[in-house]
């Protein structure tokens, strides 16, 4: 079983393929690099380096969002013109998921988080039981007043992970105190083998036509639109 | 005896996510369009946002869709050809990825395409180009005069200072609360009108090729503001025909003294507003006067679509011009010639 994974949700990149359960090669970078650039050369890349044909693959892991709308799109839409052309089935993983997949020995809440601006995050929370990660609290975009209110709900030390953790981490230290807990620098960068192990595990197989990134947020100009709809609707 | 040459083309540059087949440059295989003009209309316009979530969502049906009706699979294409600019670059870059991947998959050469050089080609698909050629692109984001010497030798002597011409249309279609795409439905009052206010024509300097449509647009605001604040009747024909009636002269007008300048064998219209029947009207009766080929390709190839992409990219194949997996979008690409 060989499987690509490929994750360039957010700034970071990460590509990796994995054959029987071990990474073959695996590519992880961190620079304000545009994925248009970087991602495809890298895909090549490991497959070359590993002498692996494109038409010799099982399956094609991709992070599936949240994260910067055009970094997902990118990801997506090489995976899904990847599986489609080469008739492999195509499974997603949300890049939160993904980063709790890196740390999941954690006796606690695993948090992974991803910054959406104006103190706000995408966010979720996971529980490692019984050899699966188990969403206790579903991905979202939220305000990190909010988050950190969800998160005091549950008794459990919180794990946070994510380079964008460091941005709030005062914040999350005040409100938290030592319930706080922040995973090391070599679990904060997605890593596309981790998206695999996750793909494997519990995903499910998607009709790849109709695959389409989790934003987890409508765009502005919908949500404009909607609340015009509501006011008209009001009126009328 | 030469083999043919089948190229796949992709454009997503804008709000039409598009897939084609085209064969020897010259023959539309097939020609798949996905419009998201239903959802953009909600907006009164494109948002990029939208269009890129749009694009996502269609771009591997309608590269399935061209090859099925192609009836050919990846292995007999010769190379796959992308708009790599201008437009929007979160829309660029849906088209430009999954030509990248489906090239990569199937191993395949991949040409980046300017979308005017696109709009250009799109006529060699109706009858070959004859050089020195004149091309008038005319649409919502493309106003320029283009004269080519030969097959990708490419020299602007015109473009728009300000709003391009599909812009003006869609602004002063919203001054006159029409519905969005603004073009045609100004191009209708015009022709039904049976009278037109007097605006502006915008020659800028007398040797200049260049437009300028934004003058014309606020003298179209200051119009309705006036008779508004008299507590008169805006006749929506009347402004619809006479603002119709200034852009069509002007470019009619500047397309026609180039073409004579430059002694063109062959004169071309392209792009979105090039389907305006009163700017085709008059382009063709000023073109028969003075003998001069006319030609405007039919309106599916006139708005945004792969065939013409596909066109282009099959000179440039045959040029030698070769993209690579880290193609960028380029929102304000220029056009280059590739025969120099
Ligand atoms: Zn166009």
């Amino acid at each position: 079983m060989i499987w690509l994974g490929i994750d360039t949700a957010n700034i970071p990149l990460s590509v990796a393929i994995v054959k029987d359960g071990e990474i073959l090669i695996e590519e992880n970078t961190s620079m304000a690099i545009n994925h248009s650039l970087r991602a495809m050369p890298a895909i090549d890349e490991v497959f070359q380096k590993t002498g692996i044909a494109p038409s010799d693959i099982n399956a094609i892991a991709v992070s599936e969002g949240p994260g910067s709308y055009t970094g997902v799109r990118i990801g997506v839409t090489i995976a899904k013109t990847l599986a489609w052309t080469l008739n492999k089935p195509l499974i997603g993983v949300s890049s939160l998921k993904a980063l709790a997949a890196n740390a999941l020995y954690f006796n606690g809440l695993l948090c992974p988080i991803i910054d959406a601006r104006r103190n706000n995050v995408y966010a979720g929370a996971y529980r490692f039981e019984n050899g699966k990660l188990t969403a206790i609290i579903e991905d979202g975009h939220f305000s990190l007043g909010e988050l950190i209110g969800k998160l005091k709900s549950f008794k459990y030390p919180v794990l946070f992970i994510g380079k964008d953790t460091s941005l709030h981490k005062d914040q999350l230290i005040d409100e938290l105190a030592d319930h706080a807990v922040f995973a090391p620098i070599q679990f904060n960068l997605p890593r596309a083998s981790s998206l695999i192990h996750a793909a494997q595990q519990f995903e499910e197989k998607v009709d790849i036509h109709n695959f389409v990134p989790e934003y987890r947020r409508i765009a502005e100009a919908e949500a404009n639109w909607l609340k015009a709809q509501e006011k008209g609707n009001d009126h009328g | 005896m030469k083999k043919d040459l089948y190229i796949l083309g992709i454009e997503t540059s804008c709000d039409e996510t598009a897939a084609s087949v085209v064969k020897n440059g010259t023959e539309i295989v097939s020609n798949v369009v996905a419009s998201q003009i239903k959802s953009q209309k909600r907006f009164g316009g494109v948002v990029p946002e939208i269009a890129s979530r749009h694009h996502v969502e269609q771009i591997t049906l309608v590269i399935e869709e061209a090859l099925q009706i192609a009836k050919l699979q990846p292995k007999d294409l010769d190379a796959v050809a992308v708009t790599e600019g201008p437009g929007l670059v979160g829309a660029l870059l849906i088209g430009i990825n999954a030509a990248k991947a489906f090239a990569f998959a199937n191993q395949l050469p991949i040409v980046g395409v300017h979308h005017i050089a696109g709009h250009i080609y799109a006529n060699q698909l109706i009858q070959p180009m004859e050089f020195p050629m004149l091309a008038l692109i005319v649409s919502g984001g493309h106003t320029e005069l283009v004269l080519m010497k030969e097959h990708g030798l490419f020299e602007l002597i015109g473009e728009t200072r300000d709003d391009a011409a599909g812009e003006a249309y869609d602004k002063v279609a919203r001054v006159l609360g029409l519905s969005y795409p603004g073009g045609p439905e100004i191009d209708r009052l015009a022709t039904e009108s049976d009278g037109e206010v007097e605006f502006p024509r915008a020659w800028l300097e007398p040797e200049s090729y260049d437009f300028s449509f934004s003058g014309l647009k606020s003298s179209v605001i200051n119009y309705k503001h006036n008779l508004e604040q008299r507590g008169e009747h805006v006749n929506p024909h009347h402004v619809a025909a006479g603002f119709q009636a200034s852009v069509v002269d002007v470019l009619t007008t500047k397309t026609v003294r180039a073409a004579q300048e430059f002694n063109v064998k062959q004169v071309i219209a392209a792009g979105g507003v090039a389907a305006n029947k009163q700017l085709r009207t008059s382009l063709e009766a000023k073109f028969k006067e003075l003998n001069i080929p006319f030609y405007v390709p039919p309106i599916s190839l006139c708005t945004d679509n792969a065939a013409m992409i596909a066109a282009a990219g099959s000179s440039m194949f045959e040029s030698g011009i070769r993209g690579t997996l880290s193609m960028n979008g380029r929102p304000g690409m220029e056009l280059v010639s590739w025969n120099k």
